[in-house]
């Protein structure tokens, strides 16, 4: 136990959860004070985390069952500071739908700190613990607008689906448990016998959880009305934060115990990403809402992330991390403008109701032609540079197919991006939005737009940044 | 003045001098300042390559003014450089740029600083394509060009400006897609992206072929090459004048500079190999785009179909891989970037006071436009390569190289000069000469100052460089012969 410092930011963060309900319960009207603590808090972890990262290399705790290292300590930074922004920015859309409410702030703490487990989770059981610790979090924040239909809906549905991909891993976790006799990576990959076609099975099972929960096609169905449904504080948060988490499990899975038997799980992971990044990108196509739209192109955003997953290289996890980086600053600063688009206390999110923004706030639209864009993978905005990584390691791996697939379905996926654009500089006006906007929503988006346009005078500083993660 | 950045100096003005635009308000008396912003920038950045010009050494093909810095550590350097053949393709950029700035008087109404901003952008990103000396490089470029383009259509477009810019942004870019992958390819083959080295190491003939073809699908479409080419006369008709001008003059001059710079330099066993091919379509594109020009309505649609006949020329003049087909290819290039940037000019300006590019719509405007049509037909005749006129010298040197290698298609391409002589001489009877039917043309008045102006800019060189076109000569010949030694010492054996 001597190493208990090194967790020092989860038993934090739970320790606070525990206090912030008391508080919330105790003291009335104290949602605004719980937001700010909660923001402090996770502002304390991120810190903690960031020196960590600067002392330690790779250790391991409780018996190897959960792993500090700096792939570790990199996600986790970057789910607190993605969970900061999320809060920070989402109060004023949560005080028009009446919502602002202490649960809100500690429902996000306690995903991240799910989040956090899985990430340096090192053991089969911890790993499910964070996972079901913040799945069981996101269910309730899906359906937090609860007086609406479609709030609820998206709860429900999210739950039922979730529930069932649970199950699934955890089915794969007992088999895996069953012809290895334990459930720590380390001692797994020791024990690993390759000719074992129900391990196979078992990674299949685990996969297709995994899959269910970062929306890789076919396994994406409930991402839609999910991200529809939800408030779209909720749908940010969605979209950006437990990715992370689950493409960290995604590696230290794949990866760690399982790395002897790339030749059984490389197609599969193959299979998903060329399925997410076509079917992102053909069926965002005829979307007319937003939200809806960013799901179907986050599916796709997925599919690259788990192209360089699937090369079987440091440089392909590199490039992923790179990739969900960039990917992660972009949608914060589309979902900014999202929340921007309010007119007398209400939200619009429909395509075209971006129709003509050019002409009443070209800030704002100029900030969103440099994002999508950048979303599109255009040059020289940082999105072609999350490209240009993945498929560098793609194609450093002989995949052709795969890079060509893919840089097919960018082209797909530009004709949709190119369409907001189109209607937003080419369409006639409508009425001005609101443009009391607070301070925290102005501050998230200009800095996500200015790190994507000027991304590529500094190109080396976020390489340089990941090149410490080496996991084979 | 060794140490002094002057590349990247070209590349960063315009920049900046958007950046300023975008902080000048764009209230309507503030115009004229925003346009003076973005003429003088743009006029800065034409008097330093003309500097660039006059410093540069003649007497050799090493590249020169070379940066080199590193960008992305291990993987990309900053490169910029410049030789013989991608001097004159800068200049010829930085003189059409200010050209633009000052037609766009009346025709852009709103959203002037805008435009502007996307003209000046644009501009950036033409000089980073010639000037960059790492595949990456160039290839960011190359796409981020795409950006303003788009917005330029689509903006400030005409009826059907959605479509065309869908379809611009749309083909080029799943043709530079496939460039990518054969970049990135090239990195893990070569270790490299740095061109000068990669032309030492030289790239291992059992890649080159398909390496070869991902590069022709980019470069085809940008061309434009038969038969993807219809992407071209959709977004010239569509795109604003002083868009046509910039998308014919220098977006089209992009792709000829590729296949001298990347298909012969890089992939010597390849472009031999596929030469056959280049010749068939280069061949159909002078033949059958000049009868689809005859048959054309529209004026702007002619010109445009004109100019894929006229690249047609310049794909072939460079895979004849003779000094002169080479020669040929460059001077038509700058040629049809003069000419075209005045023919579209011409366009635009009975288009400014008529609204209409349909050539019934005209007729007779010699006696009510005289100077019009003086300058009109000094356009005309250089675009169907009158001798005297730049447009002369270019055919004439590619034919030539074209006989010396292959007798039959030359005497093809032969016959689309005399098809161009057709499109364009009818092209100026039906619009100038005959009797002034439509009496609405009875209020055109002609040209004015700055429309003068322009005109003659572009007259002086297309016939300057018709009389006497040593000048470009000299500066190109070095290298060319250079690029066709090392190109046919490469080859040897390798077939």
């Amino acid at each position: 136990m001597e190493n208990l410092e090194l967790v020092f930011p989860e038993i934090f963060l739970s320790l606070s959860i525990m206090f912030l309900l008391i508080l919330g319960v105790f003291k009335k009207n104290s949602s605004k004070w719980i937001q700010n603590i909660s923001l402090i808090i996770l502002i304390i972890c991120a810190v903690i985390t960031f020196n960590e990262t600067l002392s330690t290399n790779e250790i391991k705790l409780f018996n190897g069952s959960v792993k500090i290292d700096y792939l570790s300590s990199f996600m986790k930074i970057m789910t607190l500071l993605a969970a900061f922004l999320v809060l920070v920015i989402s109060s004023s859309y949560l005080k028009i739908f009446k919502i602002f409410l202490i649960e809100y702030p500690i429902l996000i703490l306690s995903s991240v700190l799910g989040m956090m487990i899985m990430i340096s989770s090192n053991d089969l059981i911890v790993f499910y613990m964070g996972l079901e610790l913040q799945s069981l979090a996101l269910y309730v924040l899906a359906s937090f607008n609860r007086d609406q239909i479609k709030s609820s809906e998206a709860g429900l549905k999210y739950f039922v689906l979730s529930a069932l991909s649970s199950g699934l891993l955890l089915y794969g976790c007992s088999l895996i448990y069953g012809f290895t006799g334990s459930t720590n990576f380390d001692v797994i990959a020791n024990q690993l016998n390759s000719n074992e076609y129900a391990i196979t099975f078992g990674i299949v099972f685990i996969l297709v959880g995994l899959a269910f929960k970062i929306s890789a096609v076919p396994f994406h169905m409930w991402a839609p009305d999910v991200y529809e449904g939800s408030p779209t504080s909720v749908t940010l948060f969605f979209t950006m934060v437990p990715k992370i988490a689950a493409l960290t499990v995604f590696i230290r899975f794949l990866y760690v115990p399982f790395i002897n038997l790339i030749d059984q799980w490389q197609m599969i992971l193959i299979f998903l990403s060329i399925a997410s990044m076509l079917f992102g990108a053909i069926a965002a196509i005829g979307q007319t809402n937003l939200k809806r739209l960013i799901a179907y192109s986050s599916i796709g955003h997925i599919g690259y992330a788990l192209a360089g997953l699937s090369t079987g290289s440091n440089e392909g996890i590199q490039s992923s991390v790179i990739y969900i980086t960039i990917y992660i600053i972009m949608n914060l600063g589309l979902f900014s403008c999202l929340l921007m688009m309010k007119r007398n206390n209400n939200y619009y999110e429909d395509i075209e109701d971006l129709s003509g923004l050019s002409k009443n706030h070209p800030l704002l639209s100029l900030s969103l032609l440099v994002i999508l864009f950048s979303l599109a993978g255009i040059p020289p905005l940082a999105g072609f540079f999350a490209k240009f990584y993945i498929f560098k390691s793609v194609i450093e791996q002989s995949m052709y197919f795969l890079a060509i697939v893919g840089l097919l379905s960018t082209v797909i996926a530009a004709f949709y991006y190119l369409r907001i654009i189109k209607i937003i500089y080419f369409d006639k006006e409508k009425e001005k939005y609101d443009t009391d906007h607070s301070i925290w929503l102005k501050f998230s988006l200009s800095v996500s737009t200015l790190l994507i346009l000027l991304y590529f005078i500094f190109p080396s500083q976020l390489i340089d940044a990941v090149s410490r993660i080496n996991i084979i | 003045m060794i140490n002094f950045p002057i590349l990247s100096s070209l590349i960063l003005l315009p920049f900046i001098g958007s950046l300023f635009l975008l902080f000048t308000k764009s209230k309507k008396e503030n115009n004229i300042t925003s346009k003076y912003v973005a003429l003088f920038t743009s006029l800065v950045n034409f008097f330093l390559s003309i500097y660039l010009w006059a410093l540069f050494d003649q007497t050799t093909s090493e590249f020169q003014f070379v940066e080199d810095r590193v960008w992305i550590q291990g993987l990309i350097n900053y490169k910029v450089g410049i030789d013989g053949i991608s001097i004159l393709f800068i200049i010829l950029t930085t003189f059409i740029t200010p050209l633009c700035i000052i037609s766009v008087n009346n025709s852009i109404t709103n959203r002037l600083s805008e435009f502007l901003i996307a003209i000046l952008i644009m501009e950036s990103f033409m000089i980073g394509v010639f000037c960059s000396l790492d595949l990456v490089v160039f290839y960011l470029f190359f796409e981020a060009g795409l950006i303003p383009m788009f917005l330029i259509i689509g903006i400030w477009g005409g009826a059907r400006r959605v479509y065309s810019a869908f379809k611009f942004f749309l083909y080029t870019l799943l043709g530079s897609v496939l460039m990518l992958v054969a970049i990135i390819s090239i990195y893990w083959i070569s270790g490299t992206t740095d061109f000068v080295k990669l032309y030492d190491l030289g790239i291992d003939t059992k890649y080159q072929n398909i390496l070869w073809l991902a590069f022709f699908s980019s470069f085809a479409v940008k061309t434009p090459m038969w038969p993807v080419h219809t992407w071209l006369p959709d977004a010239h008709v569509e795109a604003p004048t002083a868009g046509s001008v910039l998308l014919a003059a220098i977006l089209l001059k992009m792709a000829g500079y590729g296949f001298i710079r990347f298909s012969l330099g890089l992939f010597p066993v390849a472009s031999e190999i596929f030469t056959p091919l280049i010749y068939t379509l280069s061949v159909i594109a002078i033949i059958f785009t000049s009868f689809i020009a005859l048959m054309q309505e529209d004026m702007k649609k002619l010109i445009a179909y004109s100019s894929v006949a006229h690249m047609g020329f310049v794909t072939l003049g460079i895979f004849t891989l003779q000094q002169q087909g080479i020669e040929g290819s460059i001077i038509q290039m700058i040629s049809h970037g003069l000419v075209s940037a005045a023919l579209f000019l011409c366009v635009g300006v009975v288009y400014d006071r008529m609204h209409s590019r349909l050539i019934e719509t005209y007729g007779g405007l010699v006696s009510i436009l005289p100077k019009y049509s003086i300058l009109f037909m000094l356009f005309t005749l250089a675009a169907l390569g009158l001798p005297g006129t730049s447009g002369f010298v270019g055919e004439f040197l590619i034919l030539m190289g074209a006989f010396k290698d292959n007798f039959l298609v030359a005497v093809i391409a032969s016959f689309g000069v005399i098809l161009g002589a057709a499109y364009m001489l009818w092209l100026y009877k039906r619009v100038v000469f005959g009797k002034l039917v439509n009496p609405d043309l009875k209020q055109m008045v002609d040209l004015n100052k700055s429309e003068l102006f322009i005109l003659s800019c572009l007259a002086v060189p297309t016939l300057f460089f018709g009389f006497y076109p040593d000048p470009l000569i000299n500066t190109i010949e070095v290298s060319i012969t250079d690029l066709i030694k090392v190109y046919n010492f490469n080859i040897v054996g390798k077939l």
